[in-house]
């Protein structure tokens, strides 16, 4: 029905629309419990060695996390280059900002265990901290503006300015993923940590989920009342957002009956089904614009030629097994919760000098 | 396009591409050779399980993964600052340049991201030969990323495997292997790979050298020096004979950025070579060195062969793609070209020097030999980023050569933004700079302990 319409995507198009909005899921799958680990640092840690516990839990694994990112980036470049060159230059400060706080996360990892000081590790901890935050709520944000219109004028100009994407909507679309990506973090935190750190991390999904129900609930309402009304398809029936919104009631239930395994896979559902619905709100386009439908980014103008799509489709059907494999292999080598050390009398703990 | 006090968007964003990049690639050469280097001493250690080889491996490895930290992280505002400041440029090649990019991160990003968590939190939880594996694995990631950043890189110096269509004005993918089996490309990845490689080892003779002279852990820091001397040495004649390689294509492909890279502004048979320029390079400078003939053995191969000069180039620049400058930056070319070869003639002889004492059995007790050690650690790093400079530079106005000029690749964003940015990154990364190198500094003057033997302690609980 829809490739009949003029403008359509191809089945090549379509193709690679759904294999970038895998790597965006999957990046927030992933990304999205080391963001909550990052955010709840605060809360769940009463000294070092809890913060050390909560951040040894994402330690092996938040750099190969980011890369998800990266490979969204270069697939979207190489995919569909105006999505890429219109929304990245359109995005410009918010990006710079996003930019900003995951260079500051990256090297507090690597940073902060290498020096002995308590003010040189609490600098480090309230990175760890705003360059967890910041992402959350800011991813959340462009993808709201994604679907709900930026301003695009003709021939796919950016007529607006930073403002124009700061609108109630894609606010409530930042608080929404910045709650939900914290309760994925504690369900997660339940999952891998022990101890007290796992205690206080129950306590928090607990007292989070209400909060993060109203805000993705209320998000996804919105969304589907906006789609429905612009005669956008993929949301009707909207099984997935309702999907999304039943879930989420039961992580608080399951955090509290320490179904910790359950817990975490409801959050991951749920940070899925939520992007899900966004990108399926978006199809046909890439780029909604604000200002006149009409100057709408669809997937059929930003997308590369056939040539290029099949080449990338052939390296991705080769080498993702691979990478899903030894990716996967690693959360199996690590998979044992992390603990504090026992306490030997007369020892001072302290980082290890060298790997 | 906007201004800001006077200076443009294009400006603005050309100064963010060079503080970024020029940044970030300070790092990533040394995360590339040091690497390889902490392989080659882990496969020592392995094999022999001899504790002075796992005492250098560890040493050297605390300070490879400080310095791929800032690798990672910097490598990330590469990746999206060309949608950001060069929009144009990017919905232009995205078809063609964006393909390697999302195969690097596909292919090279996991691999090394993955197998380096594996190699940092794995110690004592995985097999010592899985352990010695994921060394490996990550240093090949690293080398994989290099060959598809330089394709990409490559096909804006030397288009190949394209065509444009008429209706978007794309370039389009034609050919992908021609893409990745780029003449270009083949001769800069060689060059580049082998110039990483003696920054790891360079920067592992220097701080082995400052050890050796105040005796700590006499065994292994001399074990690693002979090492990294002979990874100096190979490396070295390597990147010297690729760039050679390099030159004699340049001539061919980019003859604006040779002649610029020697001043030469008339087509000039048996040309000589300046080594160096006091004065004005266009005409008559005050005082000049010339080897007689070198530029054209350099350039062509032959004795007498005919190097093109800038104004030759430049009218029939003029004639193919309209009216227009089409030189570069000629005393920044020249210079930079001049420094990077002095740099590695250096190199090399710190590796040849270092080879000759090693035979003789004098490297330990050489205090002189050892205090240039340490003092020239800093060499690959300029000469990496002269090098850099050189090739990009070299090619303006053009950002894909003789396809799209630099002017109209860049974004339509306010120059307020772009400054905003720059400024931004521009303290960011001076930041990091500081933190990073202080702490690199204090690392590498860190003796390690020979007390007891690291392989027998215990596990620690929490790395990080």
């Amino acid at each position: 029905m829809l490739a009949s319409l003029p403008g359509s995507p191809s089945g090549l198009e379509q193709l690679w629309f759904t294999l970038i909005a895998v790597l965006w899921l999957g990046y927030f799958f992933l990304e999205g419990f080391d963001f909550g680990v990052g955010v709840l640092l605060p809360f769940v840690a009463r000294d070092d060695l809890d913060r050390r516990v909560a951040i040894n839990t994402i330690g092996p694994m938040w750099d190969g996390n980011e890369v998800w990112l990266l490979t969204a980036g270069g697939a979207t470049f190489a995919a569909f280059p105006l999505w890429y060159a219109t929304a990245f230059s359109g995005f410009y400060l918010a990006l710079f900002v996003v930019l900003a706080a995951l260079i500051f996360r990256g090297m507090a990892f690597e940073l902060r265990h290498r020096g002995e000081g308590t003010r040189w590790r609490a600098w480090w901890d309230r990175a760890i901290f705003w360059g967890s935050a910041v992402p959350a709520l800011l991813w959340g944000v462009a993808f709201a503006d994604f679907v709900h219109g930026v301003p695009l004028g003709a021939g796919h100009a950016w007529t607006g300015g930073f403002f124009d994407l700061v609108k109630p909507y894609a606010l409530l679309g930042g608080v929404a993923t910045l709650a939900l990506f914290t309760l994925h973090g504690a369900t997660f935190l339940g999952l891998k940590s022990d101890g007290a750190v796992r205690e206080r991390a129950r306590t928090a999904a607990a007292r989070l989920a209400p909060v993060t129900w109203v805000a993705v609930t209320g998000f996804l309402f919105w969304t589907y009342l906006t789609a429905h009304h612009t005669h956008h398809t993929g949301l009707v029936p909207p099984l997935v957002p309702i999907a999304a919104v039943v879930v989420l009631a039961g992580v608080g239930w399951l955090a509290h009956e320490r179904l910790e395994g359950w817990a975490f896979v409801a959050t991951a559902l749920v940070v899925m089904a939520l992007f899900s619905t966004l990108l399926l709100d978006l199809y046909p386009n890439v780029l909604v614009s604000s200002v006149d439908p009409r100057f709408d980014l669809t997937i059929a103008e930003a997308a590369s030629h056939p040539y290029t799509l099949e080449v990338m489709g052939w390296v991705a059907l080769i080498f993702t097994p691979f990478v899903l494999a030894y990716q996967g292999w690693t959360y199996w080598v690590f998979r044992r919760r992390v603990v504090r050390p026992p306490v030997v009398p007369g020892e001072t703990t302290r980082a290890p000098s060298a790997h | 396009m906007t201004t800001l006090a006077g200076i443009s968007t294009l400006s603005l964003a050309r100064w963010q591409f060079a503080v970024t990049t020029v940044f970030h690639f300070l790092f990533v050469p040394l995360t590339i050779g040091l690497g390889l280097l902490v392989a080659i001493l882990q496969t020592a250690s392995y094999r022999t399980r001899d504790p002075a080889w796992e005492r250098v491996t560890r040493f050297f490895g605390s300070l490879f993964l400080v310095n791929f930290a800032i690798g990672v992280v910097t490598g990330i505002v590469q990746e999206f600052q060309f949608g950001m400041d060069w929009s144009r440029y990017s919905s232009f090649v995205g078809n063609i340049f964006g393909a390697p990019l999302a195969i690097e991160g596909l292919l090279a990003f996991f691999l090394e991201s993955t197998f380096l968590g594996v190699w940092i939190f794995g110690r004592g939880r995985v097999s010592a030969r899985v352990h010695l594996a994921s060394i490996w694995l990550a240093s090949a990631g690293t080398m994989l990323s290099a060959a598809f950043i330089l394709a990409a890189n490559s096909w804006m110096q030397h288009p190949v495997g394209f065509t444009i269509d008429p209706k978007t004005h794309q370039a389009v993918m034609t050919d992908f292997w021609a893409v990745m089996t780029n003449s270009t490309f083949l001769a800069a990845y060689g060059h580049v790979m082998f110039a990483a490689f003696l920054t790891g080892s360079v920067f592992v003779l220097g701080i082995a050298a400052w050890h050796l002279r105040r005796g700590h852990d006499t065994v292994g820091f001399a074990r690693a020096a002979r090492v990294a001397i002979v990874v100096t040495v190979l490396a070295s004649i390597a990147t010297m004979f690729l760039g050679d390689n390099q030159a004699k294509q340049m001539e061919a492909q980019q003859p604006m950025k040779m002649a610029a890279a020697e001043a030469l502004y008339s087509t000039e048979r048996g040309a000589s070579f300046s080594i160096l320029t006091i004065g004005n390079l266009s005409d008559n400078p005050i005082f000049q060195i010339r080897v007689p003939h070198v530029l054209s053995v350099l350039a062509t191969n032959s004795w007498n062969g005919e190097v093109k000069g800038i104004d030759q180039l430049q009218a029939k620049d003029v004639a193919t793609y309209g009216p227009g400058s089409y030189v570069p930056m000629v005393w920044l070319a020249y210079w930079t070209f001049r420094v990077m070869v002095g740099l590695g003639i250096a190199i090399f002889l710190l590796g040849g020097v270092g080879l000759w004492l090693m035979r003789t059995r004098r490297l330990e007790r050489s205090n002189r030999y050892l205090r240039w050690a340490t003092w020239l650690l800093v060499t690959p790093f300029l000469a990496n980023t002269v090098g850099w400079v050189f090739t990009e530079i070299g090619r303006q106005p053009w950002v894909v050569y003789g396809l799209l000029t630099t002017a109209k690749a860049v974004s339509k964003v306010s120059a307020g933004y772009v400054a905003t940015s720059l400024i931004g990154f521009t303290a960011i990364y001076s930041f990091l700079a500081v933190v990073e190198i202080g702490l690199m500094v204090r690392l590498a003057k860190r003796p390690p302990s020979l007390e007891t033997s690291p392989a027998e302690a215990p596990v620690p609980d929490l790395v990080y």
